[in-house]
């Protein structure tokens, strides 16, 4: 059972992006994000799009550590761009200031280029950030981000308890998958068989236990710390810390040059969105 | 020579309890002995160790008078980061004191603290990795280690701080027979190779004097009742006053009504001077009563050549077969991750196996979903915690039959009726969280119980628990057996629980069915219990010194005879209660 459920958690393996600083990671990840909140011109998201996908191919990541959420992440993803076309219909006109209708729904909706456009435009957005994410967080060694971070001035409480965290997780999603096991032999049927009211009613019945398993052991590992010495010093050295490499001067250096080219590209003619209407 | 332990006169309470936990502690430990500390669960042990490493009174709090030192210090003034430098203390549960993402970084965490530049700290990792025997393992994740590597990674953790006195507070409790003791052994050899005193806070006796301890304590309430050398506290009765179990050669011997003698060193049964009590033995095994396991139900539960992986080419479970008999009490033991409990996950119907059939009652059950499985076959697991979710006691007991929408005054009367016979109709109306932990077990079994199911299925009913909890657990599950007739299967590593109440034993390994004999057979196979990591019963080795023909067979009647005692006090307070 741990072996599935080893969802979104870091594994080692051997590739040039694993072997990144988490700093670098880091940094490469919000600039990243950045860059693709700010612009909506096509041109540099689908470079975007580009990079991110083969980042995640050399990443060597397999589909089922990211496939349940993405699947989740399409769903929101939809649901989004739906909203959007209801609701305001012709925010695509209103940007690109012109309006060519290509069939009429009902009442006063119509389909426009513009707004499918415009559509286009936030589906890839998720585009390229989503693979960006992934690559992040399956090759990222927890304990040596926490280290780096520690190494940029964050204090080594809050580093540490990111990577004590991410310990924990499959430890705990294995106690999940146990109680809810025993809960459903007992007749609390968790499956899509159950009605949502039932579900959501009898969520109680693993979320008490898991709760009360969970605070124990916290006590336990809180303990543990203290009797081998955590918050001892003002300071703490990390056995899994790794200085940057040259590898992660090149990273940081493409990022930080990308980034200023990918904005001043969008910005130039002072609209964040590239017009293929004029 | 100056002990490195001393307490004078000390007593403490907690600030949460009304009576004190420690009444006037009088003990004093020199350096590089091995005291063990014993009791039953609630005499005060833990308490002591706490006191020793400071968490009493630095991180939990109460009233204490007399004093304390350790190593020239007081506890309460160094804190528990300065006793931290002088005492290294190996929780009981592995998998709470494994901190780092990987072995290395686990045993690097003390270091870490201490802010020791990463050069040094990579050399002193790798060295203590020797001490502990881990070089190999030094990347692997915790969930890839089992329970004896992460004890390994445990004592490795406290080691690399260079400590003056290393405290186990019940480090055989998680542990199968066989690991238990190499960890035993594991502490012997590193009280060789350095200079420390080691503290072991165990009730598993028998486990702990597989290798020589130089005295033992026995606590009960708060209060020392002895401190002396194992051979002379084995030739008292001071342990089974106190409710901790001797060994089991012991109590063999001491039935015979001999009186050991020190100078025969009774510590270990294998160098122990056997010679006066030969005879005596022979002659209680010729007259003791022959035990009758003889069941002639029909079979309830088939599993018929069962195979699991969960990759293919990985398999997890191969060919593995056996038939549970109406009635039966029956117990499945093998090393940690052999399959047990992927096994129990089969039957249960969590997961589903890639060939063979589990039968119930000659039917096949593979249709049936887990809900309508739980109907027949009830899992109660190892902590009460893991499945306790109503505050009642009558709401979690009923709500099997509630969600089954069952009509509320027939759940009413089932719950009642379940509750009688589990005992805890008294406490029907209270608050779970009122209970103890022997009676939150209960719980759980009772709220199996109301289903009214064929066969239980107990993933590890005793761990942890102290002989007075372990004997009133089993004794309960006995007489529900007896009373009810269900077929009753024990996922367990206690071979004393395994010889004692069940009446036969499916030994797993490596995913495949070892053998499945009576437990008498299988504790007395030196080539079963290497192959699944149990541990022969030191009453085969009482036998085969003694020279009986049929040296299993001791251990057969051995449980006959107990167990006819036990009836006997049953049957005298029954009326008088």
């Amino acid at each position: 059972m741990a072996v599935n459920s080893r969802l979104l958690s870091y594994e080692h393996k051997d590739t040039w992006i694993h072997d990144l600083s988490g700093v670098t990671k880091l940094i490469f990840f919000l600039l990243w994000c950045i860059v693709s909140a700010l612009t909506y011109d096509t041109r540099v998201l689908l470079i975007m799009i580009a990079v991110s996908a083969a980042i995640l191919l050399m990443s060597k990541t397999k589909w089922n550590q990211i496939g349940a959420v993405f699947k989740l992440i399409m769903v929101f993803m939809i649901l989004n761009v739906v909203a959007i076309f209801f609701m305001s219909p012709y925010q695509g006109c209103q940007i690109y200031g012109s309006r060519t209708e290509i069939s009429h729904l009902f009442g006063n909706c119509y389909v426009t280029k513009e707004q499918l456009f415009y559509l286009f435009n936030v589906v890839i957005k998720y585009f390229t950030i989503i693979p960006a994410v992934f690559a992040f967080m399956v090759t990222t060694d927890p304990s040596e981000f926490a280290a780096s971070l520690n190494g940029l001035g964050v204090s080594y409480g809050i580093s540490y308890s990111i990577a004590i965290a991410l310990r924990y997780i499959p430890d705990i999603q294995e106690d999940f998958h146990r109680i809810r096991n025993a809960q459903e032999a007992r007749g609390i049927e968790m499956s899509a068989k159950a009605k949502l009211s039932d579900r959501i009613k009898r969520t109680s019945s693993i979320i008490f236990p898991l709760l009360f398993s969970t605070m124990s052991r916290i006590d336990v590992v809180s303990n543990a710390m203290e009797l081998r010495g955590f918050g001892k010093k003002k300071k703490r050295t990390w056995y899994a810390f790794r200085p940057l490499r040259r590898n992660d001067w090149m990273v940081l250096v493409f990022i930080v040059v990308f980034s200023v080219w990918a904005l001043v590209f969008t910005f130039r003619d002072g609209s964040r969105f590239y017009n293929p209407f004029l | 020579m100056e002990p490195i332990i001393e307490f004078d006169r000390f007593s403490f309470r907690y600030r949460s309890q009304t009576e004190p936990s420690l009444y006037d502690i009088d003990l004093k430990i020199y350096p590089g002995e091995k005291i063990l500390i014993t009791g039953p669960s609630g005499c005060g042990k833990s308490t002591l160790a706490r006191c020793i490493n400071a968490l009493i009174p630095c991180s939990l709090r109460g009233e204490s008078s007399g004093t304390v030192k350790v190593d020239g210090e007081v506890p309460e003034k160094a804190g528990i980061f300065g006793m931290s430098k002088k005492v290294g203390t190996v929780l009981q549960d592995t998998d709470g004191q494994f901190i780092g993402l990987t072995v290395a970084e686990d045993l690097a965490f003390a270091l870490e603290n201490d802010a020791v530049p990463q050069p040094e700290m990579r050399e002193r990792v790798a060295q203590i990795a020797g001490t502990v025997n881990l070089q190999k393992l030094l990347h692997h994740a915790p969930g890839e280690l089992s329970g004896g590597q992460k004890q390994r990674v445990s004592m490795g953790g406290v080691l690399v701080d260079n400590v003056k006195i290393l405290l186990f507070d019940e480090p055989l409790a998680n542990l199968d027979p066989a690991t238990g003791k190499r960890t035993i052994a594991l502490i012997d050899d590193i009280m060789k190779m350095k200079e420390v005193t080691a503290i072991i806070i165990e009730h598993r006796l028998e486990d702990v004097l597989y290798r020589d301890v130089d005295r033992i304590v026995v606590m009960q309430d708060g209060r020392i009742v002895t401190d002396r050398k194992p051979d002379d506290l084995l030739c008292s009765s001071v342990l089974t006053e106190c409710g901790v179990r001797e060994p089991l050669y012991v109590t063999a011997i001491k039935y015979t009504g001999m009186q050991i003698r020190p100078e025969d060193r009774p510590q270990h049964i294998e160098s122990m001077n056997v010679e006066p009590y030969r005879e005596a033995v022979r002659k209680w095994f010729r007259e003791a009563p022959v035990r009758d396991r003889q069941n002639d139900n029909n079979a309830i539960l088939e599993v018929k050549d069962l195979c699991f992986s969960y990759f293919s080419g990985e398999p997890v479970l191969q060919h593995v077969s056996f038939t549970l008999k109406k009635g039966e009490m029956v117990s499945m033991v093998g090393r940690n991750g052999a399959g047990k409990s992927t096994l129990s996950a089969l039957i249960c119907g969590f997961l589903k196996p890639d060939s063979g059939a589990i039968l119930l009652d000659g039917k096949d059950i593979s249709p049936l979903s887990v809900k309508e499985r739980g109907e027949r076959i009830g899992l109660v697991m190892q902590s009460p915690n893991q499945m306790i979710s109503k505050p009642m006691i009558r709401d979690e007991v009923g709500l099997g039959l509630t969600v089954r929408g069952i009509p509320e005054a027939e759940v009413k009367e089932r719950v009642e009726k379940t509750l009688r016979i589990c005992g805890l109709y008294p406490y029907r109306n209270w608050p779970v969280s009122a209970l103890s932990f022997g009676q939150k077990k209960r719980v759980t079994i009772a709220s199996i119980l109301v289903m009214d199911p064929d066969i239980l299925i107990l993933d590890e009913p005793t761990a942890g628990q102290d002989y007075r909890h372990y004997t009133e657990i089993m004794e309960f599950l006995l007489e529900i057996n007896r009373t009810t007739g269900i077929t009753i299967l024990m996922i367990t590593h206690d071979m004393h629980l395994m010889l004692e109440y069940t009446d036969r034993a499916i030994v797993i390994a490596d995913g495949t069915l070892v053998t499945d004999d009576t437990p008498a057979h299988v504790l007395t196979d030196d080539a079963i219990t290497e192959k699944a990591d149990l541990k022969k019963t030191s009453l085969y080795d009482l036998a085969v010194r003694c020279g009986i023909p049929d040296p299993s067979e001791l251990a057969e009647r051995f449980i006959a005879y107990e167990r006819a005692d036990t009836k006997k006090e049953e049957e005298v307070p029954a009326d008088g209660r």
